[in-house]
């Protein structure tokens, strides 16, 4: 997975400009002269994709500069905001959007953005959903019974890992009771937050687990295994389970 | 008392009478002992022996911590009036025993000293002055030594307790034995002084000095070296008297820490820390002479230690030399030096040596060699055996009968003693000549020399060898592998031999270091335990920044410089403001106890030491390595040194952090929720229920108790070492935070303590420590309950201990401990009684525990030892205490293990080698059964009169399977019924929105309603269920034997009790279950109704609601997607393309259509044919798919579609593949063929079952059709094409597209556009059905019309 694994980088790097340098977008005279830009180039050529060209311009992600933009777009006389529910829902579907010109150049930078927008994010969504389906396919291979991420939930856990193992398992020699599934690279900027927020959290209530980074993780960043948490790029082949005296016993006779 | 002694040692009283009269337990400590003309009381005798032992080996003890011994006290508010002769009477009276009591006083304070506590000596001097006064008004004869000054010591807290142990100035200050009084002292001494004819100089100063006035320097040094002048009054006195042997002038600089070399760091302590009432003065020729304190036990200061030159010089030098002087001085600094240093760092109260630290070069030099110096003892050279022989009778009599205050101690002492290094030399002789000239008999050494010494020794182990015995193995080989022993009693030694094979005790082999987390439980934890979604989120972040504080803790707190309350302060206290806001201190209380017993709880017992890994055990793996680190690390950097058998309580380990959390957050609340839930969790742990083994109790010899047991016998054992740990601890953190707020760090003065106890005696304790002690005691239970109360009194500030509740419970287990005699049969097995008589002696120990409390009546006579009334035996005569759990309570005994190994390992007293205890965590105990309610009270009786005669067991059994049947029977309703009817709740909800004009918020309503009355059927349910599970429960857990009338009424029973738990929680309960199932349920239906897109609020957001409600009204069949069975098709292998490619192609795919995009870029009609089938494909399987990616690719599809129907995205002609450069179909230049195939494709795909929920209505988006009316004809047409066929496909309703067609002609189009649409519309009649057109044509007249109208 070499090639998903730069990829799942260049986001994560992507991402973090993006965090360094968004607030310079966000000052309203900067919010101001693209709104104006984009007015004027669109009057001028309404058939260009002038928004696109506009986010390309300033080293914005278009999807960003749309959903500045139509913020803008959408601002009553008297400068109050819209809602957010309706700002999103207008990115994800442009053509709610008024203004036709500035519902295709929406399309335009929401779709053609790599990092951002709706459609990303849903295709991010989707990759994470499809390793979490993968991990259980691989749980329920070995038969390892476990509470997913929407069972928790409804029992009223307030914090849920993807996965609860209901008999914990051993790891490389390290007890797991959760297990999380990351489909992205684990590098340490990510690594840390992803500790603070919930690996700790599981382990504060659950104890110690895994956590596996599908993408790959920086080597150094496993360093807490004694301490509960164990980082994996793929479902562990070493696996220890407990073995009860019942079991034991049926094992001889299954070639039967 | 000493007259006795004395008439003893000369035979003039028969030995055997008056140890009748010390065995005499009957008439206790009240009855005197009259004969030969003296009266001697028990409690005055006893400690004089003790002092007097301590005080004759003083100078043999060359290492190891001392061995304190309580000073009785007299009445403390004695009348001042007594005059100096009466001091002098009891003084000269008290003969040894003065020096004694000095001492004790000493080593006591030697233990515990805080550094603190010591400015008010002065007053306590006075006290105790007063004291000793009265009780030499009393008689004259009696001695005075024993007072205390100190009684009701002040806990120094955190750091100062610890300090208890560190050195202190007084530790050093060296009382020489006083075997060798100086004539100086004659005025003073009496009858003493007649016999009294040592070669002793220099005390001549002190000579008058004992009393209150005169004392003034010694004075100071005792208030500045130790806790206090407490030593005041007689035996303060005495000891300056007597004290100042020659060895004084073997200061025991050389134990000092960091020694300075001279004129470096001259702090004068006066000047830096005034308060010790250090008074740098004195310093002078007589000086050595007049630092008085000595610990006879403790004085492990020797020649073997110090250089020769100096102990040449000191030695005889009984005369003042100015040498003593500067030495004296040097020490000085030393001391305070050291103490400084130990009252900044060094938090670990193990880690230094109380009284031998061992830095100092010369002591390593003659650690080397210690046998160049230390005499081999040897049984010929062994002298007044007799008398030893008679000491050591009395004083086996006194430990055998519990007349000391605590056993171990002695049996320290005498270890010490064993291992004592006599540093004589080259004197030897002299020495002897010495003692032999010494009259009087009381002042003859008869422990000077170590070959008497290790006689006496020897002699008391044997007669003790019982008590030794159950130590634990190491030590008993380390004894038996001790030369001496050997040399001076092989017996003894075969015996320890083989002891060593019966003896168990073991030291926990393992730990984790792994701290394990409390476990989030949804009964307990979820949001329905809290009042708010607000408490919750709160608390949720509450556990983590716990355990955020936990992890830190644990990194950092051995650093040096790393203070708790810095690092952690903030952030702790801002945790407690936001618990406080949240009013979530009960969650939080109940979560920092369970991590606190997880962590803490010590070592489980585990009996069989191949026992296979548990859970427990399993845990630690892999972190195994780590902790054989730590243990090895922390093993090199705090070597444990010899603290001697009584430490001041502690916070060890993961204690330490919870002590210092609370101390922190100081947050009343949470203090109060703790005490609450502590104070009931400890009751309960009394109570627990432990089954005694089959066979009674009698017939078991006691070799038994170590025996294994049988299966039941060994779990119950084992549950009751569970539980008297955790009592422990939990009772050790109640007693913290019960008198936390009234620790000081100051001694308070007696007016303010009189205060304070007339104030607090008004208030009730938190615990009723005498009704539960009483109780427990009526019904022998005194195993469970004592050591747990002890570790709660041990929390005591200096007050509480005068309380009449705590003093009456102090009081009682006293006189427990006296009747706790080990060696008399009794229905209590031996580890029993040794445990209660380890840890009762410990607590008498303890420095805010009075000193005096043992040997007055001060604090028994307001006790009284209740006679249990039942006949049935209590835990009290069940073998519950084997030895590995005795170490574990009283980890203390391991000093012997040390002493030991240290004398084999030729250091003195910190040696390494020593195995250090860490704890393990272990497992939670049971849930104990929840009491369960009755409702016929007569009922009850039977049931209650029916147990009473069967096993526990089966009274255990029975509730417990009916809290499980019942609490099942619970969940089993919410599975099933409340399911049940949330469902059909659904169904009826689906229905009623189905129908035109319904009202969400009413069908609600009565739909709730309606649920709630069928949930009542839950009891009925429940009943049924309870009835059938119960039996199948109870038959298979009870035994086989079990005779059917007793099957049968178990059965009932358990039905009852399950029926009656699940019933009343159910009718309370149900229907605000339903309620809640239902809301949420409710609440999902809704909102996928509502699709994704559910705005608010607003004016554009009304229209964006309108628009998509409108759409959903109108299609409800399609919109139902969420409840459509979510499944693959029938053999469906998941191979198609997973979302997220299918989403990237197709996101490639957009792109272009949305443009920018080159010529080159532009897709055939086959790469989006393909593609289309795969996006089918993937539709198809649910397996990768949720709502988000489905919903999103359906999107993707009818956005493609647009952008195909408008010719936005010009598809390349199938022709145009080959060719290499394809022929390019522009908008309007007839593309029908590949576009119309496309979209062909895509209206059979959305006819599918799995698009259901493709949101088709953005085919007639303004957007949409605006492109389509821009473009030419062939657009126009290929769009009319595709709604016909999603119409004739039955994907859109004719209505439907009507109802579009509506709103895009409300919505004002450009009217060149309207015409073209006009246009457009008419021309395409033909392909249109009839009915189609018509209804076309209807709605364009009226689009027409709006748009006319409106401009």
């Amino acid at each position: 997975h070499s090639q998903s694994t730069l990829l799942s980088i260049f986001s994560l790097e992507y991402q973090k400009r993006t965090k360094r340098t968004i607030s310079r977008h966000h000052a309203p005279d900067a919010i101001e002269s693209y709104y104006q830009r984009y007015l004027s180039e669109a009057k001028a050529h309404p058939a260009a994709p002038v928004l696109l060209e506009l986010a390309n311009e300033v080293d914005l992600s278009p999807a960003l500069m749309a959903r500045i933009i139509l913020d803008r777009f959408l601002q009553g006389p008297e400068g109050e905001m819209p809602s957010k529910t309706v700002l999103s829902s207008m990115l994800k579907e442009p053509s709610l959007i008024p203004d036709q010109i500035l519902a295709n150049n929406v399309y335009q930078c929401t779709i053609n953005d790599c990092c951002y927008g709706p459609l990303v994010d849903c295709i991010k969504h989707a990759i994470g959903q499809e390793h979490e389906v993968l991990l259980c396919d691989k749980l329920k291979e070995r038969n390892l019974s476990f509470l997913d991420e929407n069972q928790l939930r409804a029992m009223g856990y307030d914090k849920t890992p993807d996965i609860i193992l209901e008999v914990p398992i051993a790891v490389e020699g390290h007890i797991v009771h959760w297990i999380e599934s990351k489909a992205s690279f684990g590098d340490d900027h990510s690594h840390r937050t992803y500790l603070n927020e919930q690996f700790w959290s599981y382990w504060n209530r659950f104890g110690p687990g895994l956590v596996i980074y599908w993408y790959g993780f920086i080597g150094e960043l496993d360093c807490q295994r004694d301490r509960g948490i164990l980082l994996k790029d793929c479902f562990p082949t070493d696996i220890v389970t407990l073995c009860h005296a019942a079991q034991q016993e049926r094992l001889p006779h299954e070639p039967e | 008392m000493a007259a006795l002694l004395e008439s003893v040692l000369l035979q003039k009283a028969d030995p055997n009478s008056v140890l009748d009269w010390l065995r005499n337990v009957q008439e206790g400590d009240t009855l005197a002992y009259s004969e030969s003309g003296v009266t001697v009381h028990k409690q005055e005798f006893v400690p004089f022996l003790l002092n007097f032992l301590r005080e004759q080996s003083s100078q043999a003890l060359t290492h190891g911590p001392a061995t304190p011994a309580k000073t009785p006290s007299r009445p403390r508010a004695a009348a001042q009036t007594q005059g100096s002769s009466d001091r002098r009477g009891c003084r000269s009276a008290g003969g040894g025993g003065g020096g004694g009591a000095g001492s004790r006083t000493a080593s006591r304070v030697q233990l515990f000293s805080p550094a603190s506590s010591v400015s008010p000596g002065s007053e306590w001097e006075a006290s105790s002055q007063s004291g000793c006064h009265s009780l030499s008004g009393v008689n004259a004869f009696s001695s005075p030594s024993f007072n205390t000054a100190w009684s009701p010591a002040s806990r120094p807290s955190g750091s100062e307790r610890r300090s208890g142990q560190r050195i202190s100035l007084g530790d050093y200050m060296v009382s020489p034995p006083d075997l060798q009084p100086s004539p100086n002292f004659q005025s003073q001494k009496g009858r003493r002084r007649s016999g009294g004819s040592m070669p002793m100089g220099g005390q001549g100063r002190h000579a008058g000095g004992r009393g209150g006035h005169h004392s003034d320097e010694s004075g100071r040094w005792e208030s500045g070296g130790r806790r206090s002048g407490r030593g005041g009054g007689g035996g303060y006195g005495r000891i300056s008297e007597q004290v100042s042997p020659p060895s004084a002038g073997q200061l025991n600089f050389n134990n000092l820490e960091d020694f300075p070399p001279v004129g470096s760091s001259p702090i004068s302590p006066a000047a830096s820390k005034p308060s010790r009432r250090i008074n740098p003065t004195p310093v002078g020729a007589e000086r050595p002479h007049s630092k008085p304190k000595i610990c006879f036990t403790s004085t492990p200061f020797t020649k073997a230690s110090t250089p020769p030159v100096v102990a040449e010089t000191l030695e005889g030098s009984v005369t003042v030399g100015s040498p003593l002087s500067l030495q004296e001085e040097r020490e000085l600094l030393k001391r305070e030096k050291t103490k400084r240093a130990q009252q900044v760092g060094s938090p670990l109260p193990s880690s230094l040596d109380p009284c031998t630290p061992t830095k100092s070069g010369l002591r390593t030099g003659s650690k080397v060699t210690p046998d160049m110096q230390t005499p081999c003892p040897e049984p010929s050279k062994v002298t007044f055996s007799l008398e030893l022989d008679l000491l050591a009778e009395l004083y086996c009599t006194c430990i055998s009968e519990n007349l000391v205050p605590n056993i171990f101690l002695e049996l320290f002492f005498v270890m010490q003693l064993l291992t004592s290094q006599s540093p004589h030399t080259h004197d030897d002789d002299e020495q002897e000549s010495l003692c032999a000239a010494i009259s009087d008999v009381l002042e003859k050494c008869y422990l000077r020399q170590v070959h008497n010494c290790v006689y006496f020794a020897v002699k008391v182990l044997e007669n003790q060898f019982q008590l030794v015995a159950h130590l634990d193995k190491c030590t008993l080989r380390l004894l038996a592998e001790n030369e001496r022993v050997a040399f001076f009693s092989p017996d003894l030694r075969d015996r320890l031999t083989q002891a060593q094979d019966r003896s168990t005790a073991k030291l926990s082999p393992s730990v984790s270091t792994f701290i394990h987390s409390v476990p989030f439980q949804p009964a307990t934890d979820n949001r329905s335990n809290f009042g708010s979604d607000k408490a919750f989120h709160t608390f949720k972040k509450q556990r983590d920044i716990f355990y955020e504080v936990l992890r830190e803790w644990e990194d950092f707190h051995k650093e040096p410089g790393w203070n708790f309350d810095a690092a952690l302060g903030s952030r702790i206290r801002g945790m407690m403001s936001q618990l406080t806001s949240a009013g979530n201190h009960s969650h939080f209380a109940r979560l920092f106890l369970k991590q606190l017993v997880q962590m803490c709880k010590g070592p489980r017992v585990n009996s069989s030491p191949g026992d296979t890994p548990d859970a427990d055990l399993l845990g630690m793996l892999g972190a195994d390595s780590l902790g054989r680190l730590k243990r090895l690390e922390e093993r090199l950097i705090q070597p444990h040194g010899v603290v001697g058998p009584c430490p001041p309580p502690s916070f060890p380990d993961h204690q330490e952090f919870f002590r210092d959390f609370l101390q922190t957050a100081s947050c009343c609340q949470l203090n109060q929720h703790l005490q609450d839930s502590l104070c009931q969790q400890l009751l309960q742990l009394d109570e627990v229920s432990i089954r005694s083994p089959p066979a009674s109790i009698g017939e078991r010899g006691e070799e038994e108790e170590e025996g294994d047991g049988d299966m039941e016998q060994q779990h119950e054992k084992q549950r009751f070492t569970s539980v008297l740990l955790l009592a422990r601890l939990l009772a050790k953190f109640l007693g913290f935070i019960s008198f936390l707020p009234y620790q000081t760090s100051e001694k308070p003065s007696r007016e303010i303590q009189k205060a304070a106890i007339a104030l607090r005696s008004k208030s009730v304790p938190v615990l009723d420590v005498c009704a539960v002690l009483s109780n427990s005691m009526k019904r022998r239970r005194t195993i469970l309950t004592v050591p747990w109360l002890v570790e709660f009194l041990s929390m005591l500030d200096c007050i509480g201990p005068l309380l009449l509740c705590y003093r009456t419970a102090l009081g009682t287990l006293l006189l427990l401990y006296r009747r706790m005699l080990l060696g008399r049969c009794g229905e209590m097995c031996y580890l029993n009684k040794l445990l209660m008589v380890s840890v009762l002696g410990w607590l008498f120990q303890i420095p805010a525990i009075p000193e005096d409390i043992f040997f007055t009546n001060e604090f028994t006579e307001v006790a009284k030892l209740e006679d249990s009334s039942t006949t049935a035996a209590g835990l009290d005569c069940i073998p519950l205490v084997d030895q590995q759990l005795l170490y574990t309570c009283c980890p203390f005994l391991g000093e012997f293990r040390k002493l030991l190994a240290a004398f084999v390992s030729g250091s003195t007293a910190k040696s390494g080698g020593i195995i250090r205890k860490i704890t393990p965590t272990s497992a939670e105990l049971r849930d104990t059964p929840a009491a369960n309610r009755s409702q016929q009270k007569l009922q009850v009786d039977l049931e209650q009169a029916f147990f009473h005669n069967q096993p526990p067991s089966l009274r255990r059994t029975v509730e417990f399977v009916a809290e499980r049947v019942g609490s099942n029977a619970v969940k089993h309703m919410k599975a099933t019924l409340v399911s049940e009817l949330v469902e059909r709740g659904e169904k009826m909800l689906r229905d009623g929105l189905e129908t035109p004009k319904s009202n969400p918020s009413k069908l609600n309503d009565s739909i709730c309603a309606q649920l709630c009355v069928a949930g009542l059927e839950a009891l009925a349910k429940a009943t049924r269920f309870c009835c059938e599970k119960s039996p199948e429960a109870i038959r298979i857990l009870l035994p086989d034997e079990t005779s059917p009338a007793v099957l049968t009424t178990s059965e009932n029973i358990t039905k009852r009790l399950a029926t009656e738990k699940a019933c009343s929680w159910l009718s309370a309960n149900i229907t605000a279950l339903i309620r809640r199932e239902w809301k949420s349920r409710y609440d999902r239906v809704m909102k996928a109704v509502a699709s994704p897109v559910a705005p608010d609020s607003g004016d554009v957001e009304g229209a964006v609601v309108e628009l998509v409600t409108q759409e959903q009204l109108t299609t409800p069949k399609r919109k139902q997607g969420s409840e459509r069975a979510i499944s693959c098709p029938p053999h469906c292998s998941h191979s198609a393309s997973l979302p997220s490619d299918i989403l990237i192609e197709m996101k490639e795919l957009l792109s272009v259509a949305v443009g920018p995009r080159t010529h080159d870029e532009l897709p055939t009609r086959s790469q989006i044919k393909t593609l289309l089938q795969r996006v089918g494909d993937t539709l198809a399987c649910r397996k990768f798919l949720t709502v988000m990616s489905e919903q999103m690719l359906l999107n993707s599809t009818v956005l493609l579609a647009c952008k195909l129907v408008s010719a936005e995205l010009p598809v390349l002609s199938l022709s145009g593949c080959k060719g290499g450069d394809g022929v390019v179909v522009g908008p309007g230049s007839g593309s029908e063929p590949p576009v119309r195939a496309l979209l062909e494709q895509l209206a059979e795909m959305w006819e599918r079952d799995c698009c259901a929920s493709a949101p088709l209505h953005l085919l007639f988006t303004p957007l949409t059709v605006t492109a389509v009316l821009k473009a030419s004809d062939t657009e126009w047409n290929n769009y009319l094409l595709l709604v016909r066929k999603l119409v004739d496909r039955g994907v859109l309703s004719e209505e439907e597209v009507v109802s579009h067609w509506k709103k895009l002609t409300n919505l004002a189009l450009p009217a060149t556009l309207i015409e073209n649409f006009q246009l457009r519309s008419q021309s395409i009649k033909p392909p249109l059905p009839l009915a189609d057109l018509q209804s076309h044509m209807e709605m364009l007249q009226v689009s027409q019309q709006t748009v006319e109208g409106a401009t």
